[in-house]
This record gives structure tokens, C-alpha cells and sequence, in this order.
């Protein structure tokens, strides 16, 4: 094999270099990488425990809070200058985990009690939850409401095309728990993974009824009409919200969890359609 | 009942009109990028000419330009094509191929099947007939290929350059048998090669920049070549001119002195040409019997059969090795050139 | 003179392929292998088979096989003569059409959805006349099918447009010669040459219909059984039970990996084309 002689020794350390500089390459760039994860940290925020407020809060809130937060969080930062409230929303399944995965935040807010517990089995919330909100199941139906829906016993009419959420998520089991005291079987055409799926369905035309909770129906505007049943009172929404134990900056994440939970912070709530207990 | 052709294609600058008798070969030769396998496609209707007609025994395979645009597809002509390389079907068995053209036809598996068999046993193949064209050599896949072109019962049978890609030992007998199924076949067969053309052709038509430069009886053209390409075929010297009454003036002013052919008469334009094996070359200028003198430069050296070529000027001499050693003749030599003016014919041009 | 180099070494002979590029692309695998082993990692093997077994899980398997099968059949219906169209003929903005064609490519498969909803649904282009027809895609299998379509389609198209124009037009124009029409030689020859690069591409269609989320998400609806394909049940299950997810997420790559590994043994995934010339 003439094509398989080694090559001489001589040769080799250039070769070397240029395999280092390939390998420098890789290194740079999975630091960068990580350069921008760590530019989501809160470990730059310091606070100190008597002083003024300063650094960043990282609040993990779920999904159906992000226009009363986005608001709350800008007060926040008027009232204390020198902070920056930096905000993620998701589903609050997928903020748990990804906090027990170890994401850095300072706050989390969860839209129900069952993920907030994930979270406090895994001790990794500082001190007891408070819950700051409630929020109720409502009838969404298309402006023209082309299937005449007026209430709940109406979705289990036959030709209505309901949507609902899947009973594995949170909106979906206040649907479960509601049409299991009322009496009422439901026959959905389908059962969505997420509110906002509902709620596109219901805009869309493509159905003729879902059910989502109140605060959805308010921040969808015009594009689906709401319908409030009284049965909805046999499924609340309870809000939970914590200090995280890993916040660097736990001052200001007290701080801004009293925002939320105080008159300020109920008042915006309220008016996008939450109840406050 | 025969074939007309005329047609006109701006793009490959080609315009060109010929006939075929019924039951007549003919062999198309030419440069490279002539327009020959223009001629066979715009036949075969792989192309559309801008312009022309063509009628094969009454069936107008295309008429276009002047008003009228009459197009028949390639399937409906009766113009099987045979190209260079055999492009069996690689998915179809040797006696599915050659059963390709009778199905298509419309007939039915069996005689189908028949009519390919048929056809192997005409070109000695029926023992491949099960075999993949993966599995076949090049001059058995060709073999194979002339059986399934003449098994589509062509009006008209095309071939490109059919022995262009086999080895030196397939193609004498893939030579023999076109001879054989060429015989009283109507036929157009692009070649290279003067054998074949000799061999195969009743005629032949030479192609140059997308015109026919010449056309007629094979022998003759070979034999009095006319067009450049032609006689560079048939390894003839030629040189063009003015007929004059013991030979020709050449264009660039040099006499050669021949014989006239009847049909030569002075005045007009006409071409003489002599074989290369009756030029001597010498290294002083000979005197004596009538006979041509012409100086020339030699610039190329080349072995032709036990013979050495030598070029020069536009001469082309055959002399054998041993003279080529004795004169020391080597490119850039000043030599002369000499031709008994017997042995050169002047036709018309 | 004896070749002196270590790099591009292979087992038969000189590949000229240069030692860090190995490097790299070993980089490349691990980066694909590894989360996939991570997964695996992760499966909670005590809880494995019930956990795939349950109804749900099954009901959505079964349904993610069939109308992956039924939207590769429509791939290969509407496909088919796309690649053709697209890689024989010439018309005036063909080039642009081609694009067209390919755009569920690179698109986002939720704007795919809405894409679909705005044409398939109740108000839709079509659907408004499809309604009154008695006929209702949204939230059915059907809905289902074509979303699965909708992704899939380019991924034949482009496999076979390839193929077709790898395999050139001299076969197909002897065989108009010798007398074939043109159907007959699409059935008899150009089909049977690209066969390789229709099934391949067939075979990229099931699993791209098989991995669809998005545009189904968005235009079908969630209902076991009838619209909850197995990627939707994974992405509902990870709501609440992660081995779930992780279970069947294991589930769909055997499923994936087995319909490659098929294909590529029986010769057609991996784009041979035997005796291409048989000169």
C-alpha cells in the first residue's frame, strides 16, 4: 500500500497545529454559544438587603399572564430605578421543566397549583407560594355565534363543533370537572394542547364553540365573543406564584412578587379579566 | 414511394435537402458539428426545424413554415434510431428490449415475443436473450440494439455512429452484419469510416457546416472526392482551382498538371486530385518527364499502414520508412514534392 | 515515486479526504447522535411497555402509520408527474414554479397549518364549497392526510426531479423511435429508470408525514384516534407524564429508523441506478 506510508515525522507537527486550530475553532464557538445562555442569567443582579433595589429579576410567568405582566413589569421597573425585569412565558409544564433542569430564574409564576407543586416537591421554591389570581372557564364562540350557543348544556348539542383542551392540560381538566357536575357529556371535535390552540380554532371558524378561560377571551379582542356560564364556578383557576431559591437577587424577586400581589398589581389583573382573591 | 427531406434550422446554422430511393443506403459523413446527427434527429422528430418538409413514402413526418405546421411525433414516423451506444433498457431483459418496438406496436406478448426472437436469431444472439444488457458486452449490447431497431420494422432506419464506440474486435462483425441486414433497406448511417461507407452505403452525402458539400455514388465520391472533408476521408490530395487545358491553376496560383476528366473544361472551377502513394518526395528538384514539382515544407510525420505519411504544404506524400531514414527527413525540412502528372485527375467542382 | 500521505486513507484506496475532515464530521454525528442516546437514557425501561401499550398510544401509532401511507400514495400521485413537468419540460416561469413547489421546504410547518386552514377549512378557498357539499376536512383524518401531504410532497418531488434529470432523455427518445407513445414510455421506461429515486424519495415522504406536527396542529385538530398522530400524543403527554413522551418519542425513531433501514436494504433508498449505461 504505497498510498498508506505514513508521512514523515517531519510534517507532523504542522499538521498538529493546523488539527489545534481547527479544534480552537469548535471551542470559540461553543463558547459563544454558551456566551448567550449566559447572558439570560440573573448572576450579574446584586441587591443588597437593606439599600435600594438594583440588578435584573428573571420571572418565569405562564403564558396566559404575559400582557398583565409585561405591564406589572414596567411599573416595576419605573418604581424601582436601576432594575430590569426580564420575562419568559410558556406553558407552565414546560417552565417547571425547564427550572428543574436548572434554568436561571428569580420568580415563578404558574397558572396552576398542580405544576407550582412540581416545583415545591423539588424544593426549589423560597418559602410558600401566594396566590395572587384565579381565573374561570368561558364559552369563546365566533363573533356571528352561527350555532346559536347561549350556555353549557348547549356545547353537548349535536352539529356544534366544540373544542377543547386535552384533559392532560390544566384547561382541559377545568373542562373535565365542570362537565362531571354538571351532568354533561361532551363530545369535542378536538381536544387541543393549549388554550391558544382552542382559541385559533374558535377565531378561525373552523369551530363553532371552545371553552378557555376568561382572561383568553378578554385578550383575544373582537375575534371570538364571550360566553360566561355560571357552571364555571365549579372549576377555578388558582395562580400561584414563588420566589425562586437559586435567585441570586432574591430582594428584588420579593419585591416584584409584592407588586404583583399587591393593590398594583391586582388592578391590572383585574382589568384583564383575572379574579383576585 | 420514397423519402424527401428538407429542412432548415437557424440555431445549428443547418440547411439541408436530400432523397432516398426506396431500399437505398446512405452514408452521411462529415466534421465533427457538420449537422449530422442534426439531420438524424430533425428525421427521427427528437427535433423541430425552423422551417421544411419531410414525406416518407406519403406520410409527412413534418411540414412546417410557409403557412403550414404539420407535425407528426417520433412514435408515429417509423424511424427507429440506433445510436452510438446501444441504450438498452437496463431494466428490461435483451428479448424484452428487442420485444420493445412489436409491443409498443400494439401486438400482442407472444408474437411480440416471437418477432424478438426472430430478430436475435437475424443478428446471432438468441442465446443472450435472457440476459440483462448489464451482463452484455459492448459489440453484444449493439448487436442486441440492431435487433430491436429492425424488429420496430422501421420505413426508415437511422443510425448514429453505430461502431463509433466498440473495440477493434467488435466491429468487423457487427460491420458484416449491417452489411447484411442494410441490404435493400432504406437507410441513413452517419460514419467515420471509409470501409463502412464503401462497404455499406449506395451513396454518400458529406456534410459541412450544416450544407451538403457532396453528394453521390459512394465509389465516386471516394474515388473524386470534391469537398475538403471528403477527400481527406479517402486520403486523396485535392486541390481546388481553374480548369485548364493540361491540368489546373490552383487557387493560390500553383499549376498542376493531369489528366482532364471529359466533364472538365477549361475555365471553369474545377479540383485535381492525386493519391498520396504516387507522390516522391526529394531533396533537390528533379528534371525530366512531365511531372509536378512542388516545394514544400514538411511539417508533420505520421505512420499510415507500413507506410509513413508525411505532410506538407497542403501535400500529403506515403513513402516507406526506409526513405523517410536515407533523406533524414524530419519536420521543418525543405523537400519537394513530385507527382507524374499521370497519375493526377482534374474533375469539374 | 512512492505517494507519501497519511490523510484520505480508506480501506481500498485513496478517498482524498483530508484527516481533519473526519474530525469534524465525527463532531457532526456525535452532535446527531447524542441527544438521541440522551433520550434513550431517559426511558423508564420498568414502565416502557405499558406505557407504549396503552390505548392511547396505540390509537395514535396506528393512525400516525396510516395516514403517513395514505399521504405517501398522495405524494406519489400528485409527485410524480410534478418531478416530471418540472424536470423535462420548459415554460416561461417554470424556474419560479419550481420554487413555489418546494417552499413547504423551508417553510415553518404551523404557517403550513394556517395555510391549509385558509384554503381546506370551514371559510376556507375550497372549504367554503366543500362545506356546502356536505363534505368537512377540519378536525378529520382527511385533514390529517393533506397537512402530512403538504409537508411530504416536495420532499418526492425533489428526490425524483434529480433522479429524472440524472438519468437524461435518451432512453425515453429511443424508445419514441421505436414506436412507443408517450404514456407507454413513461410506464415502460422512464418509471422503471428512476425507480430508485421514486421509491427513496417515497421513503422520505412516510417519514416526513410521519414526523408532521406543526400544520397538523394547526389544521386537523387533537382527537385520539382520529387526528392525534403520534407526535401530537408525545407533545400532549409531555405535558403531564415525561416518560410518557419520552416513551414514544423512542417509539417514532424505531418506527423512522426502521422504515430507512428497510428501504436501504432492499436497494431503493439509496439511490442506485444499476446499469445506467449499458454501452
Amino acid at each position: 500500500m504505497i498510498f498508506a506510508s505514513r508521512k514523515p515525522a517531519a510534517r507532523r507537527p504542522f499538521r498538529a497545529a493546523r488539527l489545534s486550530a481547527v479544534v480552537g475553532v469548535l471551542a470559540i464557538t461553543t463558547a459563544a454559544l454558551a456566551g448567550c445562555a449566559g447572558a439570560q442569567s440573573s448572576g450579574t443582579a446584586s441587591g443588597s438587603s437593606t439599600g435600594q433595589l438594583s440588578g435584573t429579576v428573571t420571572v418565569f410567568a405562564a403564558a396566559s399572564l404575559k400582557a398583565s405582566f409585561t405591564e406589572i413589569a414596567s411599573k416595576f421597573e419605573a418604581a424601582n430605578p436601576g432594575t430590569k425585569v426580564k420575562l419568559s412565558f410558556a406553558g407552565s409544564s414546560d417552565l417547571v421543566t425547564q427550572l428543574t433542569q436548572g434554568a436561571p430564574a428569580d420568580v415563578f409564576a404558574s397558572a396552576d397549583t398542580t405544576n407550582m407543586k412540581k416545583l415545591t416537591d423539588a424544593s426549589l421554591a423560597e418559602g410558600q407560594p401566594v396566590n395572587f389570581a384565579t381565573n374561570v372557564l368561558t364559552i369563546a364562540v365566533p363573533p356571528s355565534n352561527t350555532a346559536g350557543v347561549s350556555g353549557f348544556r348547549d356545547l353537548a348539542k349535536p352539529g356544534v363543533r366544540l373544542v377543547v383542551c386535552a384533559p392532560k392540560v390544566p384547561c382541559g381538566a377545568a373542562t373535565q370537572s365542570v362537565a362531571k357536575s354538571t351532568g354533561t357529556t361532551l363530545a369535542p371535535v378536538s381536544e387541543e394542547s393549549s388554550v391558544t390552540d382552542v382559541l385559533g380554532k374558535v377565531s378561525s371558524g373552523e369551530a363553532d364553540a371552545g371553552l378557555v378561560y376568561v382572561t383568553d377571551v378578554k385578550s383575544a379582542g373582537d375575534k371570538v365573543k364571550g360566553i360566561a356560564f355560571p357552571e364555571s364556578s365549579n372549576a377555578v383557576n388558582t395562580y400561584p406564584i414563588v420566589a425562586l431559591r437559586a435567585s441570586k437577587n432574591k430582594d428584588a424577586a420579593k419585591a416584584f412578587i409584592a407588586m404583583v400581589t399587591g393593590s398594583e398589581g391586582r388592578q391590572v389583573l383585574q382589568s384583564a379579566g383575572f379574579g383576585v382573591p | 414511394m420514397s423519402f424527401e427531406f428538407s429542412a432548415r434550422l437557424e440555431e445549428r446554422a443547418f440547411d439541408v435537402s436530400l432523397e432516398l430511393a426506396p431500399g437505398e443506403t446512405v452514408a452521411i459523413l462529415g466534421p465533427n458539428g457538420a449537422g449530422k446527427s442534426t439531420l438524424l434527429s430533425l428525421i427521427a422528430g427528437l427535433l423541430r426545424p425552423d422551417a421544411g418538409r419531410a414525406v416518407l413514402d406519403g406520410k409527412v413526418l413534418f411540414d412546417v413554415g410557409s403557412g403550414s405546421s404539420d407535425w407528426r411525433p417520433p412514435h408515429r414516423r417509423g424511424t427507429a434510431l440506433l445510436a452510438q451506444e446501444a441504450l438498452l433498457f437496463p431494466h428490461l431483459s435483451v428479448v424484452d428490449n428487442v420485444a420493445f418496438g412489436p409491443r409498443s406496436a400494439g401486438n400482442s406478448r407472444k408474437s411480440s415475443r416471437d418477432a424478438a426472437l426472430h430478430w436475435l436469431g437475424e443478428v446471432g444472439a438468441v442465446e443472450l436473450a435472457e440476459r440483462r444488457p448489464a451482463e452484455l458486452s459492448g459489440g453484444q449490447a449493439q448487436r442486441v440494439a440492431v435487433a430491436r431497431a429492425l424488429a420496430a420494422d422501421p420505413e426508415l432506419l437511422l443510425l448514429d455512429e453505430p461502431m463509433a464506440a466498440l473495440d477493434v474486435h467488435a466491429a468487423p462483425m457487427l460491420r458484416s452484419l449491417f452489411k447484411r441486414v442494410l441490404a435493400g433497406r432504406r437507410a441513413l448511417i452517419i460514419t467515420h469510416g471509409v470501409v463502412d461507407a464503401l462497404t455499406l452505403a449506395d451513396r454518400v452525402v458529406v456534410l459541412e457546416e450544416g450544407r451538403i458539400a457532396e453528394v453521390g455514388p459512394t465509389r465516386q465520391v471516394l474515388e473524386q472526392p470534391r469537398s475538403h472533408f471528403a477527400a481527406g476521408l479517402a486520403g486523396l490530395n485535392l486541390h481546388t482551382g481553374v480548369v485548364v487545358s493540361d491540368g489546373l491553376r490552383g487557387a493560390d496560383g500553383l499549376h498542376v498538371a493531369g489528366h482532364l476528366d471529359p466533364e472538365a473544361v477549361p475555365g471553369q472551377a474545377g479540383v485535381a486530385v492525386f493519391p498520396p502513394s504516387a507522390v516522391s518526395i526529394f531533396l533537390e528538384a528533379p528534371h525530366g518527364s512531365p511531372r509536378n514539382v512542388f516545394p514544400a515544407v514538411i511539417h508533420h510525420l505520421e505512420p499510415h499502414g507500413d507506410q509513413i505519411r508525411v505532410r506538407a504544404g497542403g501535400f500529403m506524400a506515403d513513402v516507406t520508412p526506409a526513405a523517410v531514414a536515407d533523406l533524414a527527413l524530419e519536420p521543418g525540412l525543405r523537400a519537394f514534392f513530385v507527382v507524374k502528372s499521370a497519375s493526377v485527375a482534374v474533375y469539374p467542382a | 515515486m512512492v505517494v507519501v500521505h497519511t490523510a484520505g486513507r480508506s480501506r481500498t484506496g485513496y478517498s482524498g479526504i483530508p484527516a481533519w475532515v473526519f474530525v469534524i464530521a465525527a463532531v457532526g454525528a456525535a452532535f446527531v447522535l447524542l441527544p438521541l442516546a440522551a433520550m434513550v437514557a431517559r426511558v423508564n425501561w420498568a414502565q416502557f411497555l405499558p406505557l407504549i401499550t396503552s390505548e392511547a398510544s396505540l390509537d395514535a401509532l396506528w393512525l400516525s402509520i396510516r395516514t403517513s401511507a395514505a399521504s405517501t400514495v398522495l405524494c406519489v400521485v400528485l409527485g410524480v408527474p410534478m418531478a416530471l413537468v418540472l424536470a423535462r419540460s420548459e415554460f416561461p416561469g417554470q424556474r419560479l414554479l419550481r420554487s413555489l413547489a418546494l417552499l413547504p421546504l423551508v417553510l415553518p410547518p404551523v404557517v403550513g397549518g394556517i395555510a391549509l386552514l385558509y384554503t381546506f377549512g370551514r371559510q376556507g378557498l375550497l372549504g367554503r364549497y366543500l362545506e356546502f357539499a356536505g363534505i368537512q376536512i377540519a378536525f378529520s383524518t382527511t385533514a390529517v392526510v393533506l397537512a402530512q401531504t403538504f409537508v411530504a410532497l416536495p420532499f418526492l418531488v425533489v428526490s425524483l426531479e434529480g433522479a429524472v434529470r440524472t438519468a437524461g432523455h435518451r432512453y425515453e427518445a429511443v424508445a419514441a423511435t421505436l414506436g412507443a407513445r408517450p404514456s407507454t414510455v413513461l410506464r415502460r421506461v422512464t418509471l422503471p429508470l428512476v425507480l430508485p429515486g421514486l421509491a427513496s424519495g417515497a421513503v422520505l415522504s412516510f417519514a416526513r408525514s410521519l414526523g408532521e406536527f406543526g400544520a397538523t396542529l394547526t389544521f386537523a385538530g387533537s382527537l385520539q384516534g382520529v387526528t392525534r398522530t403520534l407526535p401530537l400524543e408525545i407533545y400532549l403527554q409531555r405535558e403531564t407524564d415525561a416518560d410518557a413522551a419520552v416513551a414514544l418519542s423512542l417509539v417514532l425513531v424505531a418506527v423512522a429508523v426502521a422504515v430507512i433501514g428497510l428501504s436501504i436494504r432492499s436497494g431503493i433508498g439509496s439511490g442506485r441506478r444499476d446499469g445506467a449505461l449499458a454501452a
